[in-house]
């Protein structure tokens, strides 16, 4: 069983041991829109934790991404270039990087479902 | 009009065998000329084969699916929509001034050079410079060249430090855009409620690693920053420069100049203020000024006078480097020009004043109807933030579509960003109280019919040429050719 | 008020607005500047003109010029303008349009916008257009800025010392912004050192490889195996053409180029002493999102009309302020329409008659001249179009060369060195005008 954090620019993270599938929370997908394209790493690219690392685009809006941990991204959801739109149906099945954690310990610093949960309740 | 028939792509009229152009039958010494032919393209490219009078209808029909200054009422905020005068345009297409090439002597040119010096001492005076460089392309590249110049003062100082530029948080986006593209890191500065910048902010954010503050005044609320010379003060304190951003320049035509509220550096659009046409894009032209001690970095080439009365195109001494093959956009200075002979001093200042009244005027007409979240007086634009009673639902977008209904452009919308439901209105001195009279009457009904009938506004725009076409299908799946128009599959 | 004919207020409107904005004066509009940043005189300008009087003041200015028979180039070519073109251009529902942010009020800029990205698409052969950059050199340094981006972390680009030099300066510009390291692959008898281009290549950290063609020199180069080495480097491969040539020259695509840019005023755009004229920027499809500007596309409206949008807005200032791919916002609009009705007048067929003809007027010329013995080919063994490096014999020099061709109503070409002047023709140089050329020089005396 995966746990899933947030981070306050609201990307999540779902952790299963060390590895870590990272994208953008439904509250997210619900404010930008219709997404139109997403902008990905490379495959071994290593991110230190707030690192950006790609951008999402929705027609009138483009936001940037940020890692909420550190490590090497050893996937990118090619399925998202054909059809980025899989974000707004299932954002939390439609994650956007594949990483390798090189310290856990991070997550401690993120927060949880509930916290994340009152944090997007007092974003208007 | 017949828009069915001659609407289409102009590759939809085309024909095999049919041109559009006669050309010279020249018989030369030389006779054919063969290149390997690994050097020439495999295939024609895929141009359309159409009479000129097909051609003529073509767009003859289509330029009438289009809004213009000459159609009618553009309340752009920001973009300074004035009436483009015809003699100016007039100017430009006569022999001696269109068949130059850029490339000539100065001595063949001495006409052309002298266009170009007397426009830049002309916008010395009006904006308060030392001197001015006309070789920008627009207002963003205007911008550009600003900062590479404030760049290569910090430099020229040893002072390498400097790496940041402030920005208001009510800016235009092409100012943090531009000072990106110049190398720098921008920080944004808080505004008051007033929509004026936060003091205290900006203080503390002054130190010895930023080059310089990039401001509009009036800004894109429409006000005065009446701070200005604390700004300045502060801001030279710190060693850093002060920047304008000329793109709200109109309004304070004969009121005050940008060098004497301690600016540095500055462009201006003269596509907005000097009243050349916007072209549904360009081309613009935004010419930019400096303070006396910082001539030596102006672009290069530059125009300049020689002891004798004679013209002549040089580089200044510390020059940044060039940001044009050429000397900018010379058909556009002949307008400008035109245009500042034609106005005068006088009538140059009774076009901002009148900019001022004209937005005034409206924004008192309508702000018991629409929120206006900074009181005025206004300068030559405002904003509301949308209706006052948003309880159908009607948002600006909305009543930007209805207004297309109704005869008059859209205003600039969710700009600037300081408001959600951003509705930005310039009406420009060219307007008389009849059509603003009128505008005002649309913007009335507009407001009433989104409390009786609120789908009627939501539904918006019923009567223009297309309606409601699908933005999100075109970003996301784009066709951006007609090569890629005849392989999709959906349109 | 009312004595200007663009300002229309009378005195009772000007009373009856106030009374509506609760004001007593204009002046009380401008309450909040305060006293000391206000004129204390009136802008030191003439006294203003009225239309007759300007007309006099530009014609006088226009005989301080002198229109000259151009065989100049470099950049600005002098062929013909279809007078259809001036004509509809002048429609003021095209000349006095905003920029399209509204579709439903812009379906003429739009729909010429897109038929102008598909023809520059048929030039270059490349997959996108943009709606223009301001000219051939800021298009050539967004290029490079594009490669940078596409590269992420990569940070040198390659010039040749055969891109125009007016081009390689604004590179250099933008380049020392953006902090990007521009080297210039050195020239090799007028041509891209293709050994020192392998090895500033293999140093490695290459984002993008700049090329011309035609070259500085009017060469032709061939550039086979240049776009296989810089994709095998990851780097792009960036060509700088003039748009006129590409009806007959072979293609950027063809040469497997990822982009395409440069100048579009020798698609009979009037010189105008050089602007306005238009840059053009092509890519492939992978790039579309990294390209600069705006960008038009078709959809359908919601009556299932097709429609013309603006699109990618994403990636603009008004959008991603400094995360933008580029700052520009206005751009050279309206000379699109220009190109997108030359390209239409002439056809596929009628631009390549003009490549023909400027072809055989350039070779004509250079036979003759070289012929004289007073000056040669600097490149006599390299393939052009129609324009070409001349040397200048001694004791002649280009400056002696250019003014005796200037006093007999010719310019003879773009000095480069005191020694060598860059010529160019066009289907504009009549034979009888080649032969003005050809008798000025027989008749310069040592």
């Amino acid at each position: 069983m995966s746990k899933i954090y947030y981070l306050p620019s609201h990307e999540y993270v779902k952790v299963d041991g060390d590895i870590a599938l990272v994208g953008i929370s439904e509250y997210a997908a619900s404010q930008l829109g219709a997404v139109t394209y997403v902008d990905v790493p490379e495959e071994g690219d290593e991110l230190a934790a707030g690192d950006e690392f790609g951008a999402i685009e929705s027609r009138k809006a483009a936001s940037d991404l940020f890692s909420p941990v550190s490590g090497e991204v050893i996937e990118v959801n090619e399925e998202l270039a054909d059809n980025p739109r899989l974000i707004n149906n299932a954002p939390l099945d439609a994650w956007i990087i594949k990483v390798k954690m090189s310290d856990p310990a991070e997550l401690d610093g993120l927060m949880d479902e509930s916290a994340y949960a009152e944090f997007c309740k007092k974003q208007h | 009009m017949n828009k069915e028939l001659y609407s289409p792509l102009i590759f939809e009229l085309s024909q095999s065998g049919r041109t559009g152009c006669r050309l010279p039958d020249y018989k030369y010494s030389s006779g054919a000329v063969s290149l390997p032919a690994e050097l020439l393209r495999g295939e024609a490219p895929t141009l359309p084969e159409v009479s000129e009078p097909s051609l003529v209808r073509h767009y003859t029909n289509s330029s009438t699916n289009n809004f213009g200054v000459d159609t009618g009422f553009y309340p752009l905020g920001s973009c300074t929509m004035k009436y483009n005068p015809k003699v100016n345009e007039a100017m430009v297409g006569r022999s001696g001034i269109s068949d130059l090439h850029p490339a000539q002597s100065a001595d063949s040119v001495q006409g052309a050079l002298r266009i170009y010096r007397t426009l830049e001492l002309y916008l010395a005076e009006i904006g308060g410079m030392a001197e001015f460089t006309l070789n920008p392309f627009a207002g963003a590249h205007g911008e550009y060249t600003g900062l590479m110049i404030i760049r290569q003062y910090h430099l020229s100082r040893g002072d390498e430090a400097r790496r940041k530029v402030l920005v208001p948080d009510s800016a235009h986006g092409t100012n943090p855009a531009s000072a990106a593209m110049a190398g720098f890191d921008i920080v944004e500065v808080k505004s008051l409620p007033d929509g004026t910048v936060d003091l205290d902010d900006l203080r503390s954010k002054l130190d010895c690693s930023v080059a310089a503050l990039m401001m509009t005044n009036p800004n894109t609320t429409g006000m005065f920053e009446h701070s200005i010379p604390e700004i300045a003060e502060a801001v030279h304190a710190a060693g850093a420069l002060l920047y304008y951003d000329g793109a709200n320049l109109n309004p304070i035509l004969g009121v005050a100049r940008p060098g004497d509220m301690g600016f540095d550096v500055m462009h201006i659009n003269l596509h907005k203020t000097f009243s050349t046409p916007h072209g549904g894009g360009g081309p613009g032209a935004g010419p930019v000024g400096v303070r006396a001690g910082l001539e030596a970095f102006l672009p290069a080439p530059h125009v300049t006078c020689l002891p004798d009365g004679s013209f002549a195109v040089d580089e200044p001494a510390d020059s940044f480097g060039r940001v044009s093959a050429w000397l900018g956009n010379f058909a556009v200075y002949v307008k400008a020009l035109a245009y500042i002979l034609t106005m005068g001093a006088d009538g140059l200042a009774a076009a901002g004043r009148m900019a001022t009244l004209n937005a005034n005027y409206i924004m008192h007409s309508l702000k018991d109807l629409y929120l206006l979240p900074i009181a005025g007086p206004c300068k030559h634009e405002f904003v509301f933030d949308g209706l006052r009673d948003k309880s159908t639902g009607v948002t600006t977008l909305n009543i930007a579509k209805a207004l297309l209904d109704r005869g008059f452009h859209a205003p600039t919308i969710y700009f600037p960003l300081l408001f959600h439901e951003a509705l930005m209105i310039e009406p420009t001195e060219t307007e008389t109280k009849e059509t603003l009279d009128s505008f005002i009457k649309a913007m009335r009904e507009i407001a009433e019919t989104s409390l009786s009938d609120p789908e009627a506004i939501k539904s918006a725009p019923h009567h223009t040429p297309v309606t409601h076409p699908d933005e999100d299908g075109a970003a996301l799946d784009p066709v951006l050719t007609y090569r890629m128009l005849c392989n999709s599959t959906t349109l | 008020m009312a004595a200007n004919p663009y300002i229309p207020h009378t005195e009772a409107d000007i009373k009856a607005m106030l009374g509506t904005c609760g004001a007593t004066s204009v002046d009380e509009l401008y309450a909040d500047v305060p006293p000391s940043l206000r004129m204390k005189s009136a802008y030191k300008l003439p006294a203003p003109m009225n239309e007759p009087e300007l007309d006099r003041y530009f014609a006088a200015i226009a005989r301080e010029n002198k229109p000259l028979i151009c065989f100049a180039g470099n950049g600005f070519y002098h062929h013909y303008t279809p007078a259809a073109i001036t004509a509809v251009m002048s429609r003021s529902e095209f000349l006095t349009a905003y920029t399209p942010y509204q579709p439903e009020i812009s379906q003429g800029t739009l729909q010429y916008i897109f038929e102008y990205q598909s023809m520059m698409c048929a030039l270059t052969g490349l997959d996108v257009s943009n709606a223009s950059m301001y000219d051939g050199a800021t298009a050539t340094a967004e290029a490079m800025l594009m490669a940078v981006s596409a590269a992420k972390k990569r940070r040198r680009v390659l010039i040749s010392a055969t891109v125009a030099q007016a081009v390689a300066e604004v590179c250099s510009t933008y380049a020392s912004g953006a902090g990007i390291i521009l080297e210039v692959i050195p020239e090799e008898d007028g041509c891209t050192c293709r050994t020192s281009f392998e090895e500033m290549l293999g140093a490695g950290d290459v984002a993008g490889v700049i090329v011309a063609s035609p070259n500085r020199f009017g060469i032709i180069e061939d550039y086979s195996g240049f776009a296989e080495r810089c994709h095998s480097a990851k780097a792009l491969f960036i060509m700088n053409c003039h748009a006129s040539p590409l009806g007959v020259l072979r293609t950027p695509a063809e040469w497997g180029a990822d982009i395409a840019c440069g100048e579009a005023q020798s698609l009979g755009m009037p010189l105008n002493y050089g602007g306005p004229g238009l840059g053009y920027l092509c890519c492939t499809k992978a790039l579309m999102r990294k390209l600069p500007g705006r960008v038009v596309g078709a959809t359908t409206d919601s009556q299932g009309r097709r429609a013309f949008v603006l699109t990618l807005q994403a990636r603009e200032q008004h959008i991603r302020r400094q995360k933008a791919t580029s700052n520009i916002c206005s751009n050279q609009g309206i000379m699109t329409l220009h190109a997108a009705m030359y390209l239409g007048l002439m056809g596929a067929k009628g631009l390549r008659r003009v490549n023909e003809l400027s072809a055989e007027a350039a070779h004509s010329l250079a036979e003759v001249l070289t012929a004289t013995g007073k000056a040669k080919l600097s490149y006599p063994d390299k393939p052009y179009l129609n324009e070409f490096s001349l040397d200048i014999a001694e004791p002649l020099s280009a400056d002696r060369w250019l003014a005796a061709l200037e006093a007999n109503g010719i310019l003879g070409g773009v000095k480069i060195d005191d020694s060598t002047v860059l010529v160019a023709a066009t289907e504009m140089c009549s034979p009888q005008d080649i032969d003005r050329y050809v008798a000025t020089v027989k008749d310069l005396q040592p």
